[in-house]
């Protein structure tokens, strides 16, 4: 608070890491352009942008994974070098990625292991984990395998790897972008313990009512420079997120009044046994989605998300046919081209290797899904312009950034592949979409897009369910919200009357919630 | 002090055709070097191994002669590679083609069978028998590793000493020829049997033509059809391929059964084309060195029939200076595996780049 000053005049008085005049070049593209960012001690900084404004290339200098070009990081004011993450860990430097680097098959205790200095025995690891693990609420388990966690879960061993390493400054890349409402406020105590504690904390952020919650300065970057530095606490969500794009972002549109058409997807008393030690079961779930209707799912990851999805779509069988009916036809049985035959999409939450084949152009993409409608195929081969032109349809109608023709989908940011698999399936015109974290880490102004792509699709007379842990999200789009916790679904509330703070106890698990008396899950 | 890769930002077409161009180079210096050691001229050798071959008509011949079963297996394994699979095992795929489709020639010995139906059937019979034979073959590595999930690597290289010890015994017991004073050898194919030779007085057989339309069609199916899709799809993204809805236990049994086909296929051209008859071995290790081919063309069907070209100099200019110089055979089965080695670091150097830290601790 006592910065604040200082803050909006400039530069804080004392930095204890700042970037002076910092440019990163790859190529002819400028990446980062001057860049002057200061964070002191005690502070909670947001670094604020679109997808593509630079941030990331800010902070993997700061993290010594990318040289700059031109300028200086400076460490408690004298110029210093980071050839490597070593040497930033070395300082105090801590960084919290967006996207997770850890080893399947090892386990928590042993992935942060390998980021600690030699001298810690592999023995002690599970008991510094749990320690930090209890005083920070996070619930790792140490002994468990990587690849049987949820998302979510992941990302808490990132913040606990960085945090036993006891950190002076703290970069956090969206952290908070897969946690209940509830728990991303116990990570905000966390985080304001460690401001506390005098830490200087880089926070990187989509979800701007958090940035408000939280940081004491906000730095804004646009295309590579920065374009304003304010006190987030002075400005509204609306106008933060108007510096960010530049351009003032239309609300997304209510659905208006439409009539719901008949049931789409019905799935009654689907109970589906986990396929891995570590998953979770579906218990007797039941849903019925009807067209012109968007059903939300809410949940905390790794509550059986990932199973519901895969036995929506077919990726696993359900153990009954008429578990699962699409426009009243058992496909409970049917795998997932058979599913797309009768004209649902699908889109899986992970985008790269999931959604689309990363090493694969968007072209070829087109035919992940495609391959068995719109005459992508004949006689066995593939139909290259007419994959070549719904690529381009799509990537017209969505507005997808890329260079090149027909370039890579790795090579596209997260946005714009989202936009592009999400765009890929709408322009297939669905009956049901079933669409699982449609805007997971992506920009403010991609996730409008899409956000409103989906409402327009339903009202179409499409029926969409989406399955999301950005309340804020399910609260915009949804007509009727259940919960998942533990492999079971709850009721579906109606989204107009329902509180975020009863779907927020549902997603703990609290019973009493549940039993609001009024809508049931086949109303209206 | 140590080494660090970091992966490069962007993938250069260039890089990725120089690469194995280099790793071809260094492999050559690496070659001429244990030469000096063994005390003979570097030079004479290159003059001997790579030279000459190629201005002779007749050793012109024998390197497209040998060039014919690398690139049938070698493309073969470029679609087990493309999806992931490791067949390793081509070798002994290539010794049951020969031995099945070779049986037919033995059956038919001394104008037996070819009564009503005249002789015509039976090259394309052997033919199909052939490739049967190695498709047969390596549907056991295959369904091993799709039903019960073992590792295909294991089992198709253990397959291999199988294959060669059965034809070894077949040719020592049941096949020898009972005229053949007691050698280990079968009797001589009928001519019917035989590929004829496209040349008077010449080696190059039939069979050759086989090599570069097996890889303009692999080249076709790769790019065009949905199937060369799901290969590489299944290969490069599983999880996609799941999503994509293609069984990727298929595509499995698939490519396993195109690679044994194909070296089946190569097995019995060899056999018919070359050999004429069958002996205890069939092979000096064509399935092996078509592993380095397939890597060498960097699984591409064009880049294999090249690769095979360059690998099958390797043998004909070894087999010269075996005569000319006195060097070791093995010193060419060295060479190729100097030459795999330098192909694998080359294609990393090409994603990576490679730098020295000094001093750090981790």
């Amino acid at each position: 608070m006592e910065q604040t000053d200082s803050a909006l005049a400039g530069e804080p008085a004392s930095p204890l890491l700042a970037v002076r005049g910092i440019t990163k070049r790859f190529g002819s593209f400028t990446a980062n352009d001057c860049v002057t960012l200061g964070l002191t001690q005690g502070e909670v900084h947001a670094l604020l942008g679109e997808n593509g404004a630079g941030k990331s290339t800010l902070v993997k200098m700061l993290y010594g994974l990318l040289a700059p070009t031109e300028g200086e990081i400076l460490w408690q004011g004298a110029p210093i070098t980071l050839p490597n993450p070593n040497a930033a860990r070395a300082l105090g430097i801590g960084m919290v990625f967006q996207h997770f680097s850890l080893f399947d098959n090892l386990t928590v205790a042993e992935n942060i292991a390998l980021v600690m200095p030699q001298t810690v025995k592999l023995n002690d690891v599970p008991g510094r984990i749990d320690q930090i693990s209890r005083a920070y609420g996070m619930g790792l388990e140490p002994n468990r395998p990587v690849w049987s966690l949820s998302a979510g879960e992941r990302q808490r061993i990132e913040i606990a790897r960085c945090l036993l390493q006891d950190p002076k400054v703290l970069i956090l890349d969206e952290p908070t972008s897969v946690l209940t409402p509830q728990e991303a406020e116990k990570l905000f105590e966390t985080l304001d313990r460690l401001k506390a504690e005098g830490r200087a904390l880089l926070y990187i952020s989509h979800h701007l009512e958090e940035v408000k919650r939280l940081c004491d300065r906000a730095t804004i970057l646009r295309l590579g420079k920065v374009v304003g530095t304010c006190d987030p606490r002075a400005e509204t969500a609306r106008s933060l997120a108007a510096l960010m794009v530049g351009t003032q972002i239309a609300e997304v549109r209510a659905a208006g009044a439409h009539a719901l058409g008949k049931e789409r997807l019905v799935v009654s008393n689907l109970d589906a046994p986990s396929p891995s030690l570590h998953g979770v079961s579906l218990k007797h779930v039941s849903l019925a989605v009807k067209g012109g209707e968007v059903f939300g799912v809410a949940g905390v990851a790794g509550n059986g998300q990932s199973e519901l999805f895969a036995n929506l779509s077919g990726e696993s069988l359900a153990p009954r046919a008429d578990a699962i009916l699409i426009d009243g036809a058992s496909v409970g049985g049917l795998g997932i081209s058979e599913r797309r035959a009768r004209n649902a999409g699908f889109v899986p939450e992970e985008r790269n290797g999931h959604a689309a084949a990363p090493d694969f152009t968007l072209s070829e993409n087109i035919v992940l899904t495609g391959h068995g409608s719109n005459g992508l195929t004949q006689m066995g081969f593939i139909n290259g312009a007419a994959a070549r032109a719904q690529s381009q349809k799509v990537i017209a109608a969505f507005d997808v950034r890329k260079s090149g023709a027909d370039p890579l989908a790795r090579t596209l940011s997260g946005g714009n592949l989202q936009k592009f698999v999400v765009g890929r399936e709408i322009l297939r015109e669905p009956a049901l979409l079933v669409i699982n974290q449609p805007t997971w880490g992506v920009d403010a102004l991609a996730a409008a897009t899409i956000r409103q792509a989906l409402l327009d699709l339903c009202a179409r007379g499409v029926a969409v369910l989406i399955i999301s842990q950005d309340l804020d999200e399910l609260f915009e789009i949804s007509d009727r919200i259940a919960v998942i916790h533990t492999g079971e679904l709850s009721q579906a509330l109606p989204a107009r009357s329902v509180t975020r703070e009863e779907i927020g106890l549902l997603m703990a698990g609290m019973p009493g919630a549940a039993s609001r008396p009024s809508e049931s899950a086949h109303a209206p | 002090m140590r080494l660090d890769l970091y992966a490069r930002p962007q993938r250069s077409t260039l890089r990725e055709i120089l690469a194995p161009i280099g790793a071809m180079i260094v492999a050559i210096l690496i070659g001429g070097i244990v030469v000096a050691l063994m005390g003979r001229s570097p030079l004479e050798a290159f003059d001997v191994y790579f030279i000459e071959p190629l201005s002779q008509s007749y050793s012109l011949q024998a390197i497209a002669v040998k060039a014919t079963p690398l690139i049938l297996i070698g493309v073969g394994l470029a679609f087990c590679y493309r999806a992931n699979y490791w067949n390793i095992g081509a070798e002994g795929q290539f010794i049951a083609g020969g031995a099945l489709g070779g049986w037919l020639g033995l059956l038919t010995h001394d104008g037996a069978l070819q009564g009503a139906l005249g002789s015509w059937w039976i090259l394309p019979a052997m033919m199909i028998l052939g490739a049967l034979g190695g498709l047969l073959y390596a549907m056991i590595p295959a369904l091993l590793r799709v039903w019960l999930n073992v590792s295909e690597i294991l089992t198709s290289l253990m397959l291999v000493y199988v294959a060669q010890l059965g034809l070894d015994w077949l040719v020592r017991g049941p096949w020898k020829d009972p005229s053949g004073h007691n050698l280990p050898v079968s009797v001589v194919f009928d001519p019917v049997a035989q590929l004829p030779v496209l040349f008077e007085d010449g080696s190059l057989h039939l069979g050759v033509l086989l090599a570069p339309i097996a890889a303009v069609i692999a080249a076709v199916v790769f790019a065009k059809t949905l199937f060369g899709y799901q290969v590489r799809l299944v290969g490069s993204a599983p999880k996609a391929a799941r999503f994509g809805g293609f069984n990727d236990r298929a595509i499995a049994v698939a490519a396993f059964a195109i690679s044994g086909g194909l070296a089946g296929l190569a097995g019995v051209v060899e056999v018919s084309g070359k050999i004429q008859q069958l002996l205890p071995s069939i092979s000096p290790g064509y399935g092996f060195s078509a592993i380095i081919v397939a890597f060498l063309g960097r699984l591409s069907p064009i880049g294999i029939f090249i690769a095979g070209l360059v690998l099958a100099l390797t043998f004909v200019g070894g087999e010269d200076a075996q005569i000319a110089m006195h060097l070791p055979g093995d010193l060419t089965l060295a060479f190729q595996g100097v030459l795999l080695i330098c192909v694998l670091a080359a294609d990393v150097l090409a994603r990576y780049s490679l730098r020295l830290t000094m001093g750090a601790k981790s």
